[in-house]
């Protein structure tokens, strides 16, 4: 902003003449002179001028609004509408099996009707499996049989007393927790230091640790299966496979197979990255038992349905050419009202040449009205759009999904229709005659 | 005697046709710095065409006019807008206010074009409504005001920037008399204080209040 000590105050344009002529009394001086160094017009008279003729007509405005607020409001609802879908048709996948394997040995029925085993897996199935590309987390484990003896918090010194509903004792392997999701409460999960050494420790399942009275483990509680003393490491929960583990009482694999007579694992939990399924059902089997193949069931995500996707990006672009259609009429309902009203302010053009305005100075106000109109539609379409996908969210009970880009690009969008939109009527006012201006009137 | 602000040597406008319409036909003129000057004429006689090419909104097509002593016909259309922002007040017959746009802002908008520095334009606009008369509806719209006030107002602003020519074209065409009585007091001030006044009128009373008056028909001009 040029700025300089008021170089021209009042009183010159205003001056009290009191030398010659000798005029009448009270009689100023009008004359004045031209501005050299002043403050010309710039882009704040350019937007302050251009703001103030938008506003001038607010019935007007939000008639011309209408088609880009439409426009950028359908926009805006078919992508975050795509975006909601996406996000609610991601975490179902996620939630039922996007990222779950289940390794067990494989099975046959015999000819007297029983289930033999085709296959064993191995004690370090963990640490085979997870070192396969796609495997986040694995984590084997098996049912413990203590062949009725009770699972206790204090020793049994009555063995006549109705033994009351024992928790089950599952026996995993250190990386079960983080296969199955779930989280430590309090205290630790095994590592593979208590799994090689077959310490006597357990972790509770939440439920469990509830059911045997164990509350903290910062004192070393201790838990009796049948008679054998077993220290309580921790308490887990939020498992999200295999939701019995919160039942049950856990010890380490290895624990398991010198203490309490485990002969295999049963069950391998594999958590793998989205779209991994295909290739770790192939490649487990191997990595566990490179011998022999259908030693192993594997329970693996399918594909993604590639139909399904195709289907749905039809219809975004089904919608999307709908939105572009509508900021179409939009962009033309503005150039079409910015053209009517440089006809009908030919008057007012007139006006601002007659008073020092250039032709570029008239274009660049109309050309401001029109992006102030698009960007003011912009606006109020995208926090309208908003509104829609949040509306339908709720409804739907889905999670509304809208990145902020979208809603800031999508207003400014109307603004760049305004823009072009603009173009045309402001070079029609630009070329606009002063004089024909004046002489039809305002 | 004082320097001539305008200087017409035969000048010409014509209006391509067919038939071509020679509303200028070699017109002669000075008038000098502080003069108050009437145009009177019949209708269609090249008034208003005159003013047009006095006030840089229109080329003649032949002659030359010379703008405070300087040749306007190779001048450039920026060079003449700022100079129709800065030397150049119009008042027309129809007003011209824009009715969404209070006086005040109407006042301010000729400031806008002509370079007044940002920090003494509103100062200037109440200053100049002041003078004629109407400090007090400042933040009226112009559709409330009488014939009169608007026209008050759009001398306000042909004043504002402190011009060394006021051009009016029929100024007071759409005026009773007692408002045309306040505007032509207006411009007796206004000439008074040293403003170079040209004005067209049809009006014998409101000619008689100029210094000087001329005559022009079929493009002629005469004085009286
Ligand atoms: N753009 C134009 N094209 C063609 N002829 C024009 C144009 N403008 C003016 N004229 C003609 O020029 C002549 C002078 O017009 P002008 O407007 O200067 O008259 P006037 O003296 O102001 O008339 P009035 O007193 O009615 O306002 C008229 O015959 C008019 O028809
Ligand atoms: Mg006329």
């Amino acid at each position: 902003m040029r700025r300089r000590a008021a170089p021209v105050a009042l009183e010159d344009v205003l001056e009290l003449a009191e030398t010659d002529p000798p005029p009448p009394p009270r009689r100023r001086r009008w004359r004045g002179r031209p501005w050299r160094r002043g403050d010309g017009f710039d882009l704040r008279d350019l937007l302050a001028e251009g703001v103030a003729s938008v506003g001038a007509r607010p019935g007007r405005l939000a008639l011309t609004m209408l088609g880009t607020v439409l426009g950028i409001a359908s926009l805006v609802v078919t992508v975050g509408l795509a975006q909601t879908a996406a996000g609610q048709v991601g975490r179902q996948f996620d939630a039922v099996a996007a990222t779950q394997v289940v390794v067990r040995p494989g099975s046959v029925l015999t000819q007297s009707g029983e289930e033999r085993a085709t296959g064993r897996l191995p004690w370090d199935a963990e640490e085979r499996v997870e070192r396969l590309a796609g495997v986040e987390d694995a984590g084997a484990l098996a049912a413990v049989d203590l062949g009725g003896a009770p699972v206790t918090a204090v020793p049994v010194n009555d063995p006549s007393a109705p033994a009351a509903v024992s928790p089950p004792v599952l026996a995993a392997s250190p990386g079960l927790l983080d296969a199955v999701r779930g989280r430590v409460v309090t205290g630790r999960f095994f590592d593979a230091g208590h799994d090689a050494r077959a310490d006597q420790v357990v972790v509770l399942g939440a439920r469990a640790a509830e059911r045997l009275g164990v509350g903290r483990v910062d004192r070393q509680p201790t838990v009796f299966l049948g008679e054998a003393p077993y220290t309580v490491i921790g308490v887990v929960d939020d498992v999200r496979r295999r939701t019995d583990l919160l039942d049950a009482v856990l010890v380490p694999l290895g624990t398991a197979r010198a203490d309490l007579g485990l002969t295999a694992p049963e069950e391998l939990q594999v958590r793998i990255a989205v779209g991994a399924g295909p290739l770790v059902a192939r490649q487990a089997p191997v990595a566990l038992d490179p011998g022999s193949d259908d030693a192993f069931d594997v329970e693996a995500p399918p594909e993604r349905s590639r139909a399904r996707e195709a289907v749905q990006a039809d219809l975004n672009a089904t919608f999307l050419a709908l939105g572009a259609v509508a900021l179409l009429v939009g962009g033309l309902g503005i150039a079409n009202v910015t053209l009517l009203s440089v006809l009908e302010r030919r008057g007012e053009i007139g006006l601002r040449r007659a008073v020092g305005a250039t032709r570029r100075q008239v274009a660049g106000q109309f050309l401001v009205e029109s992006v102030v109109l698009g960007l003011l539609g912009g606006v109020v379409g995208a926090s309208l759009g908003v509104l829609v996908v949040v509306g339908v969210s709720v409804v739907q009970a889905w999670t509304p999904v809208l990145d902020l880009p979208t809603a800031f690009g999508s207003a400014l969008l109307g603004g760049l229709i305004g823009l072009v939109a603009g173009a045309y009527p402001a070079v029609k006012a630009a070329t606009v005659e002063p004089i024909t201006a004046l002489r039809g009137g305002v | 005697m004082s320097a001539p602000v305008v200087e017409l040597v035969g000048l010409t406008r014509t209006f391509p046709g067919p038939p071509p319409v020679h509303a200028l036909d070699g017109v002669d003129l000075v008038v000098r710095a502080g003069e108050y000057v009437s145009v009177v004429g019949p209708s269609g006689s090249g008034k208003s065409t005159l003013l047009h090419v006095l006030g840089l909104l229109d080329r003649p097509t032949g002659g030359d006019y010379l703008l405070d002593g300087v040749p306007t016909s190779t001048t450039s259309e920026r060079h003449r807008a700022r100079l129709r922002g800065g030397r150049i007040g119009f008042v027309f017959q129809q007003f011209h206010l824009l009715p969404h746009r209070s006086v005040l802002e109407n006042v301010l908008l000729a400031t806008l074009y002509s370079g007044v520095p940002r920090a003494e334009r509103v100062d200037r606009a109440r200053a100049a409504l002041e003078r004629v008369g109407l400090g007090h509806r400042v933040d009226a719209g112009p559709t409330t005001l009488s014939g009169g006030e608007r026209q008050r107002v759009a001398v306000a602003r042909a004043v504002v920037t402190g011009p060394s020519l006021l051009l009016a074209d029929e100024p007071t065409g759409n005026l009773d008399s007692v408002s045309s009585a306040a505007v032509m007091d207006l411009f007796d001030e206004l000439h008074a204080s040293g403003l170079t006044l040209v004005v067209i009128t049809h009006d014998p009373v409101v000619s008689a209040r100029a210094q000087r008056r001329v005559r022009i028909s079929d493009g002629l001009l005469a004085e009286l």
